[in-house]
Parts: structure tokens; C-alpha cells; sequence
């Protein structure tokens, strides 16, 4: 017991105090991707070769950018020649309409707002979600499951993750929506009690991610017939990405 | 001595094609049983549009891989199982994927409930819709026997995947388990390539083994283009490769002890899985490796300062790890359920050729990192860490081991890193060797990570193999809860850690 005791002590308390206080991302962390078409030399569409999932198309105005698609690997930065594209370190991704992914030259990305007044009456101050993964590589999930853990401490926003969709409010899923999940996701989605919110975590819920082409797989979450309430971006989101968005469907963080 | 047959290769030797005998059936299948009896495992076995099978046995105590093939005069073939219990996935596989029938196969069930990769040639001729996880499944019958039916959904967060006990009362008879459901389509994507996304596949083949498999892929395109990548850049993909280690092991050892009501170490361990992550992330952005690996070296390199970096925050991460880990090896409660169940025995380990973790938990002495060394494990050699009862405590314990192997290493590599500059960037890779035959295997922390990568005449693949540990190793997790009490299995469970879409593809 007294090792228990004094290896609590030396561990001390590590809860970040997020949103309070933003923790320090690493450099390298590649978050809202950032043109500079006056760069882009005429007739030039590297970025849009270059780009593993088409997620760039080059418009009237300039490269714009699916950020639902978006892999937020250094393809496109690496092919540029102007060095017009940058990842920047902003984490807040999160949108409530999938149209709000499409990233226009010279928009700026509206991100998700809270959900409406009735929805907030009923959820929000619990939240209780079911997790349900279809197809993916388990890395979206890795990065949801450590929302649990005592440095991001999600219970102190009311919302947990529970074991069965008769507890849950709302899912989170992750992956393209397999061929072979497809059923299992109706299934969960219908056994959720209504009012219920449904949250697509990473490229391949919302538009299949790197298996877009593939036949195995529907091509996400609204392909598969699920509505989808928030969007978060990534290839796997940062928890921190996934945390923002959830707290801007409660209406914890607003605006920039 | 019929295997002598196969050629010898090592890992990450590309062979021209020519030089993979193509023996008749019967040498083959000789080779492929006369090579397990006598000690080697069956780390591959594959077939392709072609009707050719291959097969890829690994001589851990020489260092050697041993592959032939052959070429099939119809879609069926005696099976291998019955005498090579080894072959029993890797047939079950290449009947669905090809429609290939290996004729008295003891439990021939679809792996992933997918159509043949051949329109019109199903090996259990099936031609409507595949339902997933519907299949005949070992039932026990008697009047208290009953059966319980776990999933596709399970109840926390974690991959789906279907699990049913055959139980009398609380004690488990027997278990099945039935997979497929993170059926992606990996292998049939990388078929034409290298394609732009052919990268990004295989990282996602397991998500928390993005470096193990995209190394295993760069290694494989490397030695198809003849191209030696510089020693430091082997170092930094080593870093990469034990910071992936211990993140794993870390959340594991804490999974474990959630799992038995021990909450220091669970809360502990759940934090510091984080550290370690975010320590990838300095690397390169990504707390899984993404985008850190290129074939032919690295997108971003891992200069002196940030070696200097993270070699503090590797002192702070290991200190607030063993702090963590070593209250489990004191707590009677936990000791008492870690050694109480999930025993495999080490006979049958060998026998249906498990790998990784719960091989070498079982005494069974290998590791990719010593037997096929690859990358810096010359330089930086690590300690084969081993236990023998191979029950959930024998599990923890190796990974305990290998936790502390894997932070002398990253102090080792990351301290020589400071002194040394970084590589230029590599320049674009040749093209890849046409009708090649090329294997390259990594030591993930699950275990065996293996590549096969065959290459036609345009220097394309024609077949990319992926053989994720977890393949091997789920009947190892079946076989550990065979006269265990059902509710020992979510601890058995995470004892194993398997990957669902590693195994799914």
C-alpha cells in the first residue's frame, strides 16, 4: 500500500487543464492546411497530382482543399514549388456540415457550432456516446480511447463512452463503414434512443480515407446512410482535434 | 531432406523469380511439411490469379528464409493442414481468395467473408451475398452445455470481431472466433502497385503498428530497387520502431491491470502510453508514425537537437513507466489472477506457429530483431526477452522485459544520433526489379510483421502479401481459454492484444 501511496505522489496530477490552456503540439504537427495561391505559378496543379486521396482541386481562384479527404500527409507541401501550401498548427478542424470541409481559396473553415437548443437541453450536460468501429486501422480509435485516460479526464465534461447504444445518446465511428460492418452500424444507430447525434472521427468515416477506391467499403458515414451531426478531419485526428469539436457541439468552445 | 528443395533467402533479399523453384505438388507440399517437422515455421503461405502457391518457411536459429512454389493444375489441391497445422489460416485464405479448394482442410470456414478475387470461382460455391460472420461454428452438444455469442460490436472501444464460447457453466469448452468484419481490401489494392496510396496501406494495415508495416513496405521496395539506405537512417526507423514498442506495451501493461481492478497502474499507464506517443509525435508529427518513413530513407529527419530532445523526455517517460509498471509485481491481487489463467502450452504454440509476445511468453526463443536482423539491431543489439509458462502473466512479464530492452536501445541509438548529421533527403527510388520475389520482415511489437512482395514484368506488383502477427496468433487466444472460466476472457484478451484489421486487411 505504502508503494501505492508514494508512486501516487510521485505521479502526481496530470489532468491538462484544456480548454483553459492550450497544451504545447509538437512542431512538426500538421493541422488546418494553409494556400497561398499569389504563390501558385500559372497553370500549376502539383498539389493536386501530388495528393494521394484528390482531395486538391485546382478552381478559378486557385488550389482548394477537402479537408475530409485530406490525409495531412506532406505530399502536396513536398510537390509544391512555391512552397504555397503549408500545414499550420491549428488543431480545430471540427465542422458540422460536410460542405464546410471544402476549403475554397481564401475561405476561412467554419467550424462546428453547438447543437440546437433542444438537443442542448437534452444532452447537454451528459453526453453519453458509443463507440463503433467499421474498417478502419484502429488508429481513430487510439486516439478517442485516450480521451478517457486521466490527462484528458473526458468525464469532466459530462461525456463518456458506454458499452451499449440503449445507454448512449449518440455514436462515434471510426472507419470507412465496411462492407461487412454495414449491418452492425444500422443496427447500432437504430438502437440508439432518439434524440441521438452521430460523430464521424477521421478521413475514413467521412469520405473513406485512404480506402476511398476500394470496393470493400461504402465510403463512410453518410454514404452509408448515417447523418452525420460534426465532422473531425484527420488521418487519425489529434485527440486534441476530436476534444475541440466535441466541446463545440456542447457549446464549450465557440468561435476562434 | 525434401526441404532442401525451397531456396535459401534472407530478409529483405529480392530474388529474381526464376530462382524460387517451382517444384511439382507433391515436392512442395513435402517441403512445406518435412521443413515444420523439422523446426522451421511456416511464416507464408499464399497463392495468386495464377494458380501458383507459394511458400515462405523461416529458419529462425540459422537466419534463413526457405521459399518455393508451385503451379496448380486445377483450383484444388490435397491439403497441407492435416499434416501442418501451420497451413491451417493460410489455406482457409487462399481458398477465398482464389477459390482454390485444399481438399480435406479440417475446418474449411471463410477467413473474412469477402467474394473470390476470381468472378465465378468460389471455393465453397457461394454466389449471392456474403452475410459476415455466418458459419458453421464447433458447437458442443448436451443438455447443460450453452453458448455464448460476443459481437461483432463489443462494448468498449476497441475493433469488431466475433467470439463464441462453447461454455458448461462458467468454464469454456471450446472458442471460435470469427473475423472479417474490418475487411478493407489491403492486399487486392496493392496488386498493380506501387500506387501513390500504396504507402499510406500499408501503415494502416494495424494503425498502432504504422512504423512496423511501413518499414516492413519500405524494406521491401528498397531491396526491389537495390537500394541500401545509410545506417543512420536504419537508427532513426529503429527509434521509431521501439518508441511504437513501448507505447504499446505501456497501454497494454496498464489494459491488463484495468482489467483486474488494479487502478494505480491502469490510470498510470493510460497517461504515460500518451508520453511515449507524443514522443513519436516530435519525430514527425503524427503520435503514430505516419508519414515518418519513405522508401529510401526518411520524409523528416531526426537531427542532433531533437535526438538531444527526446533523449530527455525518454529519461522522464521510462522513470514515470517503471514507477508505474513495478506496483503490478508487488500487488498479490494481481499476481493471483495473472497467473490463475489464459495458459497456452508451448508444445501447441510451436505447433500452430504463434509469433510475437505470446510466443516467446510460452519459452519459444525468437525475434525478427536477432533471427532475420534487420535495420540497427547489429549496431544496437536488444536482449531476446523470454518467459516460460506462458500463461497472462508470462504475457506481461516479456513485455515488461522488452519495455526496459527498448529504452536502453532508444538511449543507445538516440545518443549516437546526436553526434552524427542527418542524410541528405533521398532522391527519387529507382524503378522496382521486374519478376522479383522479395520478403521483408520487422519485429513490431506484436511480433512477426512479414511482406511478400512479387513483382511482374513491368516491375509492378503482381502479388503483395501482408501477414500481420495477429494472423498467427488468434488461434494461440482461442487455445489459451480452453478450460478457463468465461469471464477470464477480457483479461486473457488484452493479454494477446491482437489486431482486428491487422488480420482483417
Amino acid at each position: 500500500m505504502i508503494h501505492i501511496l508514494l508512486s501516487r505522489w510521485r505521479q502526481g496530477h496530470r489532468t491538462m487543464a484544456y480548454p483553459k490552456t492550450l497544451p504545447a503540439l509538437p512542431d512538426r504537427f500538421r493541422g488546418r492546411p494553409e494556400f497561398r495561391p499569389s504563390a501558385c505559378p500559372g497553370g500549376c496543379k502539383a498539389c493536386a497530382d501530388a495528393c494521394p486521396t484528390s482531395a486538391i482541386v485546382i478552381g478559378p481562384n486557385g488550389p482548394g482543399i477537402d479537408l475530409g479527404k485530406c490525409l495531412f500527409c506532406p505530399d502536396c507541401t513536398e510537390a509544391c514549388p512555391e512552397a504555397a501550401i503549408r500545414f499550420t498548427g491549428d488543431h480545430r478542424l471540427a465542422v458540422g456540415d460536410r460542405a464546410d470541409l471544402l476549403l475554397e481559396p481564401g475561405s476561412q473553415l467554419k467550424r462546428a457550432e453547438a447543437m440546437g437548443k433542444e438537443l442542448m437541453r437534452v444532452l447537454g450536460r451528459s453526453l453519453k456516446l458509443r463507440v463503433v468501429s467499421a474498417g478502419g486501422c484502429n488508429g481513430c480509435e487510439v486516439d478517442v480511447n485516450v480521451l478517457g485516460t486521466l490527462a484528458w479526464d473526458l468525464g469532466r465534461f459530462g461525456i463518456q463512452f458506454v458499452a451499449s447504444p440503449r445507454h448512449a445518446d449518440g455514436m462515434v465511428l471510426c472507419g470507412p463503414v465496411t462492407t461487412n460492418m454495414a449491418l452492425a452500424v444500422r443496427k447500432t444507430y437504430d438502437a440508439i434512443p432518439a434524440p441521438k447525434i452521430v460523430i464521424a472521427v477521421g478521413a475514413c468515416a467521412i469520405a473513406g480515407g485512404p480506402y476511398l477506391h476500394q470496393e470493400e467499403q461504402l465510403g463512410g458515414a453518410v454514404a452509408a446512410g448515417i447523418p452525420v451531426d460534426l465532422f473531425i478531419p484527420g488521418c487519425p485526428p489529434h485527440p486534441l482535434t476530436i476534444l475541440d469539436g466535441l466541446l463545440r457541439l456542447l457549446g464549450r468552445i465557440q468561435g476562434d | 531432406m525434401n526441404d532442401a528443395l525451397f531456396a535459401p533467402m534472407r530478409n529483405g533479399q529480392a530474388l529474381p523469380l526464376a530462382q524460387v523453384p517451382d517444384l511439382t505438388l507433391a515436392e512442395f507440399r513435402a517441403s512445406v511439411i518435412q521443413g515444420v517437422r523439422s523446426g522451421k515455421r511456416l511464416a507464408c503461405l499464399c497463392a495468386d490469379q495464377e494458380l501458383n502457391l507459394y511458400a515462405v518457411l523461416a529458419s529462425d536459429s540459422e537466419g534463413l528464409l526457405w521459399a518455393g512454389r508451385t503451379r496448380l493444375a486445377q483450383p484444388s489441391y490435397p491439403a497441407l493442414t492435416p499434416e501442418c497445422a501451420q497451413a491451417h489460416l493460410f489455406e482457409r485464405e487462399l481458398a477465398e481468395q482464389f477459390g482454390i479448394r485444399p481438399e480435406g482442410h479440417p475446418w474449411f470456414k471463410p477467413v473474412r467473408f469477402h467474394p473470390s478475387w476470381v468472378p465465378g470461382r468460389d471455393a465453397w460455391g457461394r454466389t449471392g451475398p456474403i452475410d459476415p460472420g455466418v458459419l458453421d461454428f464447433y458447437q458442443v452438444k448436451g443438455e447443460e452445455v450453452h453458448e455464448v455469442a460476443v459481437g461483432p460490436v463489443h462494448a468498449g472501444v476497441i475493433e469488431p470481431g466475433h467470439f463464441r464460447f462453447q461454455c458448461h457453466g462458467e468454464t469454456v469448452f471450446h472458442l471460435e472466433i470469427a473475423l472479417g468484419f474490418q475487411h478493407r481490401g489491403v492486399e487486392r489494392a496493392l496488386v498493380g502497385g506501387p500506387h501513390p496510396l500504396s504507402l499510406k496501406h500499408a501503415e494502416t494495415v494495424a494503425g498502432d503498428s504504422t512504423i512496423a508495416h511501413g518499414w516492413a513496405y519500405c524494406r521491401a521496395l528498397e531491396a526491389l530497387a537495390g537500394v541500401t539506405v545509410p545506417a543512420r537512417t536504419d537508427r532513426v526507423r529503429g527509434v521509431a520502431l521501439e518508441l511504437e514498442r513501448a507505447a504499446n506495451h505501456t497501454g497494454d501493461l496498464g489494459a491488463m491491470a484495468g482489467d483486474v481492478g488494479f487502478l494505480p497502474t491502469s490510470s498510470f499507464c493510460g497517461r504515460i502510453r500518451g508520453d511515449w506517443l507524443n514522443m513519436t509525435a516530435e519525430l514527425c508529427g503524427s503520435r503514430l508514425g505516419r508519414d515518418l518513413l519513405r522508401p529510401g530513407g526518411l520524409r523528416m529527419d531526426l537531427d542532433s537537437s531533437r535526438a538531444r530532445l527526446l533523449a530527455d523526455r525518454l529519461v522522464r517517460a521510462w522513470a514515470d513507466t517503471r514507477d508505474a509498471v513495478e506496483l503490478l509485481w508487488g500487488a498479490a491481487s494481481v499476481l493471483n489472477r495473472f497467473e490463475a489463467a489464459g495458459e497456452v502450452d508451448p508444445i501447441q504454440a510451436r505447433e500452430i506457429g504463434l509469433v510475437g509476445v505470446p510466443a516467446r511468453a510460452c519459452g519459444l526463443d525468437l525475434d525478427v530483431r536477432r533471427d532475420h536482423g534487420f535495420g540497427p539491431y547489429a549496431a544496437h543489439p536488444v536482449a531476446i526477452s523470454l518467459a516460460e509458462s506462458g500463461n497472462i502473466h508470462s504475457r506481461a512479464w516479456v513485455r515488461w522485459l522488452e519495455l526496459g530492452e527498448s529504452q536502453s536501445f532508444l538511449r543507445s541509438a538516440l545518443e549516437s544520433l546526436t553526434w552524427s548529421e542527418p542524410d541528405p533527403r533521398p532522391g527519387p527510388l529507382p524503378p522496382l526489379a521486374a519478376d522479383s520475389f522479395c520478403v521483408s520482415m520487422v519485429e513490431g511489437w506484436r511480433g512477426e510483421v512479414f511482406h511478400l512482395a512479387i513483382t511482374g514484368a513491368d516491375g509492378r506488383f503482381s502479388r503483395y502479401k501482408i501477414v500481420d502477427p495477429s494472423f498467427h496468433n488468434w488461434f494461440g487466444l482461442a487455445l489459451a481459454l480452453r478450460g478457463q472460466l468465461v469471464s477470464d476472457f477480457p483479461l486473457c484478451n488484452k493479454s494477446f492484444n491482437l489486431s482486428y484489421c491487422g488480420h482483417d486487411l
